[in-house]
């Protein structure tokens, strides 16, 4: 059962309607927002956790069990900060929240600051969302003249709201090169432990989320664990936003259940695969660093973070890109190979060395310029950047190669073959 | 990681106007005290917005300055953040064509194909009159409107060649066409109306 337009919390995620104060007040933000901060901190970080919340920005942490990492008493600030830095390709969904329903993240933003006793949060927009910025900023003033922010503001926290920017860089998104960032630094990530929670932003405690999962936390106060809880399935509950994009007939960005099944969404939603379903080829269900998947895994495919986890890819940030048979998908994964390569901060070998290497020997191995043995060498460079870098940018790049390997090997060698077979038919 | 050098060709020195001095100022001001070198980016792209586009040396010099860092700390930031143009940009339009998978998938390769012949064959050149310049870039975070470029502070999306042609016809001619979707589509909703909000999407703009 797809879920119904009284369980969506987007709204406004097109933009038909006002994004301003007005608009959001009439869809239900900022309803009751002072009676849920007089529950307490406990009680929002219970509500968080039992919503079954996971974090929104790629990698499934649970919300609420993050936040009670956040120290109870310490004589240092602590600090919301929300990871807008959305770049993961085929992520497009934060960039909806800011422009269309930025009270939804304002809101969200003090309650969260709140439980974790924050009087400041700052947001990291990637620098390419200018317009996107200047709406939330817009929509922060509007918060500010109403006092529903501020010093002294009507919910009796003080809480500021501050816009920061980048300016190109994906590796940002990674919340310690963010936090360097955000410092006036290049954003290279750092060595973990301590966790953010301990040392983040200026030294202070800080707790890094992603937009989405912010922008949900109002309505799930408000509605309560158990509305949110009760849609999607076990361990991966709730709505969620997916984007799809590539050769379906309509790309969108829709909200959905999570647990939702593909073939469902791409036919609901996006006017199904370009062609028809039988035209698949492959899924790249949760942005580029999650390894595809072919059409015949995705026939039953649910969305969500065990089932796909369990099939060796993942749920990312539900970054649904769709591929028809007309891909060369050697090509489209030595594109992602160039994305980071482009992308690598530098500061690990395996990772600036074997992004370039992995790009390189995918550009020869779609034309078929290579051995077939060096399938398997580029395999086991894969796994020699896997796990052996300081952030997961590594795997990133490493996963759709190896994804591309377990599940298209026969184009790959029929690729060689041609090419060698000309290579011969040119020589006699 | 890309290589980035600072152009050979520089102004002798960059001052802040009025405004956007006390712009930067009130920036600074969102910062705890002591860690004013937060500013660093905005004042850079408030800089490079000043100055046609692109970031000069001596304005990397002028805000290590105000921010009290060393000035090789803000020459790393500005050649570490690919947003920084380290070269005078087109004064008519700097097109950034995405050419990343979700977009190659629909057809980005072609807008890149349209810059090379008509702006220059290679990226991060003007073209002859000086008006136009391109790059391809990474993922732009409008995958589901692909394939699209941004130019300055727009994007423009959905596009075919012929529909970025028009693009580039706005700017040449001074009256750019409306930024987002070029086949009238609302955001990111499918194209020929909402599957889900039917009743939100009647309330009007
Ligand atoms: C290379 C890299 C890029 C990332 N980019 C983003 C991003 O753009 N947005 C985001 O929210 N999280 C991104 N993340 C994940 C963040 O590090 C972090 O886990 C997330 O912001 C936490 O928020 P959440 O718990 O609400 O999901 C990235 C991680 C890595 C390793
Ligand atoms: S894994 Fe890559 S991006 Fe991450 S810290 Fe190392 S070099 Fe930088
Ligand atoms: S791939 Fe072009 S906007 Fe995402």
């Amino acid at each position: 059962m797809a879920l119904q337009d009284k369980d969506r919390i987007f709204k406004n995620v097109y933009g038909f309607q006002d994004w301003g104060l007005e608009g959001a007040r009439a869809r239900g933000a900022w309803d009751g927002t002072k009676a849920l901060i007089e529950k307490g901190q406990d009680w929002i970080i219970t509500e968080m956790k039992n919503s079954g919340l996971r974090g929104r920005g790629g990698a499934g942490f649970p919300t609420g069990l993050k936040w009670s990492f956040m120290p109870k008493s310490d004589p240092r600030p602590s600090y919301l900060v929300i990871n807008a830095d959305e770049s993961e390709p085929g992520s497009c969904k934060d960039r909806e929240i800011m422009r269309h329903d930025p009270h939804l993240l304002i809101e969200g933003a003090l309650l969260a600051s709140f439980a974790m006793r924050a009087h400041a949060c700052y947001t990291y927009v990637r620098g390419e969302f200018i317009r996107e910025r200047e709406q939330l900023q817009a929509a922060v003033d509007q918060a500010y003249a109403a006092k529903l922010i501020g010093k002294n503001n009507i919910h009796g926290w003080d809480f500021d709201f501050y816009i920061h920017h980048g300016a190109g860089a994906y590796i940002c998104g990674e919340e310690t090169a963010l936090l360097e960032s955000l410092e006036g630094k290049k954003g290279q990530p750092r060595l973990k432990p301590p966790f953010p929670a301990n040392a983040g932003l200026y030294g202070a405690p800080t707790t890094v989320n992603n937009v989405e999962s912010i922008a949900v936390v109002g309505d799930i106060l408000r509605r309560g664990a158990a509305w949110f809880a009760g849609i999607g399935k076990p361990n991966n509950t709730g709505t969620k936003l997916f984007q799809i994009s590539g050769h379906v007939e309509k790309p969108c960005v829709v909200e959905e259940e999570m647990g939702i099944p593909l073939r469902e969404l791409l036919e609901r939603h996006a006017g199904g695969v370009r062609g028809g379903w039988d035209n698949l080829l492959a899924v790249i269900p949760g942005g580029s660093s999650m390894p595809l998947l072919p059409a015949d895994i995705c026939q039953d495919l649910t969305l969500d973070f065990d089932t796909l986890s369990k099939l060796k890819s993942g749920m990312g940030t539900a970054a649904v890109i769709v591929m028809d048979k007309s891909t060369d998908v050697i090509a489209a994964i030595r594109r992602i190979a160039y994305f980071y390569k482009h992308e690598s901060c530098g500061q690990c070998t395996p990772c600036r060395e074997g992004c370039g290497w992995m790009w390189r020997v995918l550009q020869r191995m779609e034309r078929g310029d290579a051995e077939k043995r060096e399938i398997d060498l580029l395999f086991d460079v894969t796994k020699q950047v896997e796990g052996h870098t300081i952030c997961a940018l590594g795997d990133a790049a490493a996963w759709p190669v190896q994804g591309l390997i377990r599940h298209f090997r026969p184009v790959m060698e029929e690729r060689i073959e041609r090419h060698q077979a000309a290579l011969k038919q040119a020589a006699e | 990681m890309a290589v980035r050098r600072i152009g050979p060709n520089q102004p002798a020195s960059f001052a802040f106007t009025p405004e956007n001095e006390a712009w930067a100022q009130a920036t600074i001001a969102k910062y705890p005290p002591g860690k004013q070198a937060s500013a660093v980016i905005p004042l850079l792209w408030r800089a490079q917005e000043q100055h046609d586009n692109w970031l000069p040396e001596p304005a990397m010099r002028v805000v290590a300055d105000m921010l009290g860092m060393a000035h090789i700390r803000v020459y790393e930031v500005a050649t570490f953040y690919t947003m920084f143009q380290l070269s005078p940009v087109g004064k008519q339009a700097h097109v950034q064509v995405c050419g990343t998978t979700p977009c190659m998938l629909r057809g980005a390769e072609a807008l890149v194909e349209v810059c090379r012949h008509r702006i220059h064959h290679d990226p991060h050149h003007l073209s002859e009159d000086g008006n136009f310049s391109w790059e391809e870039v990474e993922c732009l975070g409008v995958c589901a409107n692909a394939p699209m470029v941004q130019i300055f502070k727009d994007t423009y999306e959905d596009l075919t060649p012929a529909l970025f042609e028009k693009v580039l016809d706005g700017f040449a001619s001074g009256n750019p066409v409306k930024a987002g979707s070029q086949i009238g589509r609302q955001a990111s909703c499918p194209e020929g109306g909402p599957t889900t909000l039917k009743d939100y999407a009647k309330a009007g703009k």
